[in-house]
């Protein structure tokens, strides 16, 4: 009995505790209306910007990895924090831990009335499609992704969501292999030992479009100088090459790059998330080789490696998002699809900082002008790779 | 403790008197007794709970700045940060009533079921949360009971997802009531086939069940990329399986997106299936006993060898059934992110359910809630998912070391058998 009353008194305590706070909760603050039944919090901060003009409301669910992945979800949630600054929108995240929390997310924003849900990554497809059609006032922007996702003999509509159906969504796509191919032309014209490399995290076309670029450019150089310059990791005739099968392993990064450059490369690509952090942590120790990161410009988002990093292919995932969201604060968003391109802006080739004095001149001309060439479709990634 | 020797022992006539009314009271609140240490652990967890949402608060931390000037507004601003956590933590896990009854009105003043539905949403979206942690804290509890520690309920849980998936989706034209229940039997075989074999090799030559699951964990994972990247990928280009088709599906009780599905009272099912076979059967009981003492048991006749196949295919069944479950219920398709730790969740759950089926259940029942409600306190209260975790940690932290607890709250160790947990290591 003792014991039993001696928790009855901690308890006791502690509900001492919390009403003694509770009045001096009212009395300090009886404005703020602190509700001994919740009330939705959210209603406190959006009825005085309601009542002003009405705020877009931005929400995003991401996919595994959350908003400081330092990949695709980080920058789709930068798009958002540069809308909530330039714009004036609300915006909130919603990071998924499992396959199940994709609806559950995208119906929790649902459920606080969202503008504009951002879905980040195509395994988010699925429960987009879902929730679009359901909520056809609502609009939708998924990254990496598109509508319809057919495939040849499916029926649009029943075996895969169609477009049409679905005119609330805008997919962000990219047309990544282009701003690739700079990267790749650049690598091949800094190359010592007459190699270069790239791997990839799991081979997603968002992944693969990465390598194919880089190889088309490091083609186009050779076929420009008369080199030789030979590629590891990938070979887009077969559509094979190298992967390490996550995205998370600093480990493997560190290891492919340790035999890549036993097999002469000296300047790698990793598309692999964070695993090329290990890669450059290994050129950086070893001093054998130098990176080229891919999606942001790694010399701002991973700072720490300056040292080795040749250049990026930045992937301007956060462009296209913001954009949609400006499309919707215009009342001119759109559905279909968005395909980001070196002409739209949405892909380019970061500076080199740290090696801008040791890139020749006449190699940062020629890259320009590739880029020209690109830009007004002179020059194709599948034409480079179509010769002989 | 030494004063109350003394002070018993010279009265010799109530003696005798004591341990009786002691043994009474025991066996009367003997239930509560059980329940003590994991409700005090709760609430314990939600207090620390309490004070990491406080102290992540920026608003908290300014009021602070100023405690001396103002104390009465950093002690508001606290109060107001656990309290708008903990409600939304409460409506996102249960709902809330005037939701509920303003949803009950306007469908009986306009017809128009949707609010009421959206307001049952979370309560529903609770218990098909909680569906696969029954399943698989019992696969983990009937693990515990053989003496054995099944870390492997997470290969098992995606090898019976992806069987069953393979059954729901390639097979067409088949009635509900042949294709669901096939769907469900090849997670479960898959499952349990998964776990037989940590059985066997550790019956059969010694090995240790812990080492032998956690690579068969490995194998799953990387068996599953391969197959998610080939086999087993739908048309397209993105590593997921097709979906299931409609009649391989748990049938829901609401339209979407209401999730809530015939799995949770499947799961039900199982935990008195589970209870029956361990407390009524002579299996069941071999099987404890072969937990209980495993030299004891050999000697007494009882084929170990078999009794730790037997619990590790049950076992691994019921991990492949809550795969099953998932899949034919909530997702109907299986990606790359399927399962995010329901098998390494559930050895928690076991534990924390003290290893007995209605405590499995009852411990499922109260993390898949919290899992759940998270969600809308990550979104309206803007506090981290990563809370949660840490107030399940504790609780589960708290359990595994019941003294801590009694030492908090003073309360004197009681002679409730402690449940067999652990015996799995070093055996």
């Amino acid at each position: 009995m003792k014991r039993i009353s001696n928790i009855f008194a901690v308890l006791a305590v502690f509900v001492l505790l919390l009403t003694a706070c509770g009045p001096a909760a009212t009395t300090v603050a009886p404005a703020t209306s602190v509700p001994p039944v919740v009330v939705p919090p959210t209603a406190v901060p959006a009825v005085p910007t309601n009542t002003l003009a009405p705020t877009l409301k931005v929400g995003e669910v991401t996919d595994f990895g959350g908003v400081d992945d330092k990949s695709f979800n980080a920058l789709g949630w930068k798009g958002v924090t540069d809308a909530i600054a330039q714009l004036g929108v609300s915006g909130k995240f919603l990071e998924s831990n499992v396959q199940s929390d994709y609806a559950k997310n995208i119906q929790q924003m649902l459920s606080e009335n969202m503008d504009l849900i951002i879905t980040v990554g195509f395994n988010l497809g699925i429960d987009t499609a879902i929730a679009a059609k359901a909520n056809p006032n609502t609009k939708f922007a998924i990254v990496d992704y598109t509508f319809p996702d057919c495939w040849p003999g499916a029926v649009e509509g029943t075996d895969c969501a169609s477009a049409t159906e679905l005119p609330n969504v805008r997919g962000l796509t990219f047309q990544t292999d282009e701003a690739a191919f700079l990267a790749g032309y650049l690598a091949a014209g800094m190359t010592t030992t007459g190699k270069v490399a790239t791997f990839g995290g799991i081979a997603y076309p968002s992944v693969t479009i990465f390598m194919k670029g880089f190889e088309a450019g490091v083609k186009y150089y050779n076929q420009k100088h008369n080199t030789t310059v030979a590629i590891i990791g990938w070979d887009n005739a077969t559509t094979t090459g190298l992967f390490t099968g996550n995205f998370s392993s600093t480990d493997d990064g560190k290891s492919f790059a340790t035999s890549l450059v036993q097999e002469g490369a000296d300047i790698i690509m990793p598309v692999a998330g964070p695993v090329g952090l290990g890669s450059a942590a290994y050129c950086q120790t070893s001093a054998k080789c130098l990176i080229i990161g891919v999606d942001t410009d790694w010399f701002v988002s991973a700072n720490e490696y300056a040292s080795v990093l040749l250049s990026s292919v930045q992937k301007k995932v956060d462009v296209a998002v913001f954009k949609a969201i400006q499309d919707a604060v215009n009342g001119t968003f759109t559905g279909g699809t968005d395909n980001a391109t070196l002409a739209s802006g949405g892909l380019d080739l970061a500076p080199f900082h740290n090696f801008d004095s040791q890139v020749p001149q006449t190699l940062k001309d020629e890259i320009a002008q590739v880029k020209a060439d690109i830009i007004s479709g002179a020059v194709t990634v599948d034409g480079v790779l179509a010769t002989p | 403790m030494n004063a109350k020797v003394t002070q018993t022992n010279p009265e010799g006539s109530a003696q005798k008197e004591a341990p009786k009314s002691e043994g009474e009271r025991k066996k009367g609140s003997k239930f509560l007794q059980i329940l003590l240490v994991p409700i005090l652990a709760l609430l314990t967890g939600f207090i620390i709970g309490a004070i990491v949402i406080a102290l992540s608060n920026d608003a908290v931390i300014a009021a602070y700045r100023n405690f001396f000037h103002a104390p009465g507004a950093a002690l508001a601003a606290t109060w107001k940060a656990i309290v708008t956590a903990y409600g939304a933590l409460f409506n996102g896990s249960i709902g809330s009533f005037t939701e509920i009854r303003q949803g009950i009105q306007s469908y009986y003043a306009t017809g128009d079921s949707k609010p009421f539905l959206l307001a049952i949403y979370p309560f529903t979206e609770s218990l098909a949360t909680v569906t696969p942690y029954i399943l698989a804290g019992l696969a983990v509890a009937v693990g515990f009971k053989c003496g054995l520690f099944n870390i492997g309920a997470e290969g098992q849980f995606g090898i019976g997802a992806l069987c069953s998936a393979f059954v729901g989706y390639s097979i067409h034209g088949l009635p509900w009531f042949i294709h669901l229940p096939l769907a469900l039997l090849a997670g479960a075989a898959g499952g349990a086939l998964w776990g037989a074999i940590p059985g066997y090799l550790k019956g059969l030559t010694g090995a240790h069940e812990v080492v032998i699951t956690i690579m068969m964990n490995y194998i799953s994972f990387r068996l599953s990329d391969w197959l998610l990247n080939g086999p087993m990928k739908a048309p397209g280009y993105r590593p997921l399986t097709p979906v299931v088709e409609s009649s391989a599906m748990l049938p829901r009780f609401f339209p979407d997106p209401l999730r809530f599905n015939w799995g949770f009272f499947l799961a039900l099912a199982m935990a008195v299936f589970v209870y029956w076979f361990l407390f009524k059967t002579t299996i069941g009981f071999e099987i404890r006993a072969v937990g209980a003492n495993p030299d004891g048991a050999r000697y007494a006749g009882m084929n170990i060898v078999r009794n730790f196949v037997i619990a590790m295919t049950l076992s691994g069944g019921l991990a492949g059934l809550a795969g099953a479950t998932q899949v034919l219920g909530i997702d109907h398709w299986v990606g790359q992110g399927f399962s995010a730790g329901y098998g390494f969740d559930s050895i928690a759950i076991a534990l924390l359910g003290q290893s007995h089926p209605l405590g499995v259940v009852l411990a499922a029942l109260l993390w898949g809630t919290l899992r759940s409600g998270a969600t809308r306190m990550q979104s309206l209260a803007g506090v981290p998912i990563e809370i949660i975790s840490i107030i399940q940690g504790l609780v589960i932290v708290f359990v595994a070391a019941p003294a801590f607890i009694r030492w908090i709250y003073r309360i004197r160790a009681i002679s409730v058998q402690t449940t067999v947990l652990t015996r799995g290591w070093g055996k």
